[in-house]
């Protein structure tokens, strides 16, 4: 099976994709300094993972679905989503995707295909496997996306559905991000796999599908893999795991303070407890970001001037559903008690 | 009127829903696993599905599956083994619906049988159902016949919210007559098993029979005791409960459960909370002792409430 590579048009609207992402990610953690108090609680980042999450997603079609975790800002901005209305989630307000109910956690976007994410980890996992059965079942030839990181794969909740997954040759197609750090402890600290340097798409082999590495930071690499998978998925021949490697440019998530102490985002990990400043600078030196922009002017799909242009449209974008979201009211007291039962 | 079982009363009410919505799933561990099995024959591998010994990935999937439109019945056969995947029931299933918004909902059905009284120990024999009530989002269903265990079922399954079905496993070989046809008990309505109008006994599952029984006695004695049944005790239909004691303004209540793991103690609170200036006498709840189930029988007969237990507490409310 191959994948195409993607055309010209194409490649700039992964190009604008990641941008979004990383534009909004950057809002998110300004609102922090910006407007202190605005955004409550754990707020995580996709920086980082802009690559891995747009490339991933090149091949969804309108029926498909994905299911994240509770890093969850980058991909519903892909599938189409609202960023006002993302935005607005995010800042706890009455336009929010899930109406202020769900937070930056719990980002929900069932019309396009997003349709939930956990915020404990791995407990998304066998989510994406019932949403693969009910695609098995009506039988269009739709696949599911389950999202997650390499701390999951150490969970229960991953090895019972990789294992269920493959067995029932379920059109899922798993996307580990490892990004290297569960919180502060490294890869190769928690898993045998890593420490032993293999690369976590091994355990595939545990369940007998493909397991496949790749740069996370190269969105076309990550679109033909992933893409494969899908297409894989596609015409009923089951899972595939891929693990996507991404360096993830934030701290695992904002400083969760007391009431009275001003959240904000500390440095990376590798910076703040493991003092490997080289490591995150030489991530930031691969930045998937301007790395895709460098690639595209060196090819010649675009210019300077107009990947400027992009970047300025984007920064526009987002900047005005930061105002929208500080616009948006807070939700009646009483809502809080719509929605448990149906 | 068909007599049937309690346990196939149970598969009557799968039966009847797979058979009008082509949406609903039923799957589980042993379940399926040849070309004879009535409901893998019946409905195809498509919706009927053995699974591996997985707890967390075959109600992970069913939360999945509901969300993606279709209406899985987990089959779990025991309470405690839904212990090893709580987060998906109380945490999961629970609770997507609410932090989307309402922009999906969870049907799902998690079948499974508790109260194993019967020399099965400490870790089969659990009365847990006061562990699933209380969660926003999550329904909890105790029959205690058989034409309710159907008719429970299927309301469990029509239900677009996940329910945890909880079947007393000592009720499995009860026989009771069913309604002809489609039959469907809504949920959140409570049943009186027996009217009476001296003392209130609540109890559900295994306990309702014992209730009963004392009950019976005690009319020997000139005591007129009602037997309520709530059958869910989420949704709790508490205006049945409260209108019994403003009748008989005495109340007992049983539960297999150690006291504070009880629902009986919830439902006290209730009572209280809504009735004190009415009560005659303290509420007295029998529960069983607080200790694991024990294996040897004379130690677990002394552990869970008895007849000759729940009919000093009522002597002792009409005193």
């Amino acid at each position: 099976m191959s994948v195409q590579s993607p055309n010209a048009e194409r490649q700039i609207w992964i190009f604008t994709q990641m941008l979004r992402i990383r534009e909004f990610e950057t809002r998110v953690k300004r609102t922090f300094t910006d407007h202190p108090g605005v955004i409550r609680g754990h707020t995580h980042l996709a920086d980082g993972a802009e690559a891995s999450i747009v490339g991933s997603l090149a091949s969804f079609r309108a029926g498909d679905a994905a299911l994240a975790t509770y890093r969850c800002h980058g991909y519903p901005l892909v599938l189409g989503s609202d960023p006002n209305a993302m935005m607005a989630e995010i800042y706890g307000r009455a336009d929010g995707l899930c109406k202020g109910l769900g937070g930056s956690m719990h980002l929900t976007d069932v019309k396009r295909g997003f349709l939930g994410t956990s915020g404990i980890v791995g407990a998304g996992i066998p989510h994406a496997a019932g949403a693969a059965w009910a695609a098995q079942i009506r039988k269009k030839g739709e696949v599911v996306l389950s999202f997650f990181g390499d701390g999951a794969s150490k969970q229960g909740a991953f090895h019972e559905t990789l294992n269920i997954a493959s067995l029932w040759k379920l059109p899922l197609v798993f996307v580990m991000e490892n990004n290297g750090y569960n919180v502060v402890t490294t890869t190769a600290q928690e898993d045998a796999n890593a420490a032993a340097g293999h690369p976590l798409s091994i355990k595939a082999a545990a369940y007998e599908m493909p397991g496949v590495t790749v740069d996370g930071g190269d969105p076309l690499a990550v679109g033909k893999v992933v893409g494969e998978a899908i297409e894989r998925a596609r015409s009923g021949g089951g899972p595939t795991l891929v693990e996507s490697k991404v360096y993830r440019l934030s701290a695992h998530g904002n400083i969760i303070a007391p009431p009275g102490v001003p959240l904000h985002y500390p440095e990376h990990e590798a910076i703040a407890v493991f003092g490997k400043r080289e490591e995150y600078e030489a991530a930031l030196r691969g930045d998937p970001v301007p790395r895709f922009r460098g690639v595209l002017v060196q090819n010649g799909t675009l210019t300077s001037a107009q990947a400027d242009e992009l970047a300025k449209q984007v920064a526009a974008e987002m900047e005005a559903a930061v105002r929208f979201a500080l616009q948006s009211p807070f939700p009646k007291s009483e809502s809080a008690l719509d929605y448990n039962f149906a | 009127m068909a007599n049937l079982p309690f346990i196939a009363a149970i598969d009557a009410g799968i039966h009847q829903e797979m058979q009008r919505d082509s949406n609903v799933l039923y799957f589980g561990q042993n379940l399926g696993t040849t070309e004879n099995h009535e409901f893998l024959k019946r409905y195809g591998s498509d919706r009927v599905r053995v699974t591996p010994i997985s707890e967390t990935a075959e109600i992970g999937i069913a939360v999945g599956a509901a969300m993606a439109g279709l209406r899985p019945v987990v089959e779990l056969y025991m309470a405690e083994f839904m212990l090893v995947a709580m987060d998906q029931v109380v945490n999961e299933a629970a609770k997507f619906r609410y932090m989307s918004g309402g922009q999906v909902q969870v049907p799902l059905v998690l079948k499974a049988g508790f109260g194993f009284t019967a020399g099965w120990a400490g870790q089969h024999t659990g009365s847990l159902t006061a562990l699933f009530m209380g969660w926003p989002g999550l329904k909890v269903v105790v029959p205690s016949t058989a034409a309710d265990a159907k008719g429970l079922m299927a309301a469990a399954i029509r239900d677009d919210n996940p329910v945890v079905f909880l079947h007393h496993y000592l009720l499995t070989l009860e026989h009771g007559d069913l309604p002809d046809g489609d039959h469907v008990v809504p949920l959140g309505k409570a049943e009186v098993r027996r009217a009476g109008k001296d003392v209130t006994i609540i109890a559900t599952g295994w306990m309702v029979g014992r209730a009963l029984a004392a009950a019976n006695t005690l009319a020997g004695a000139g005591i007129d005791v009602e037997v309520i049944d709530p059958r869910t005790v989420a949704p709790l239909d508490l205006e049945t409960i409260l209108r019994s004691v403003d009748k008989t303004r005495r109340v007992v209540l049983v539960d297999q459960a150690p006291r504070h793991a009880s629902v009986s103690a919830i439902i006290a609170g209730d009572i209280v909370e809504h009735r004190f200036s009415s009560l005659k006498a303290p509420i007295i709840q029998v529960t069983a002792h607080d200790t694991t189930v024990p294996y040897s029988e004379p130690l677990e007969a002394f552990v869970i409430p008895d007849e000759a237990r729940i009919c000093a507490a009522v002597k002792k409310v009409v005193k």
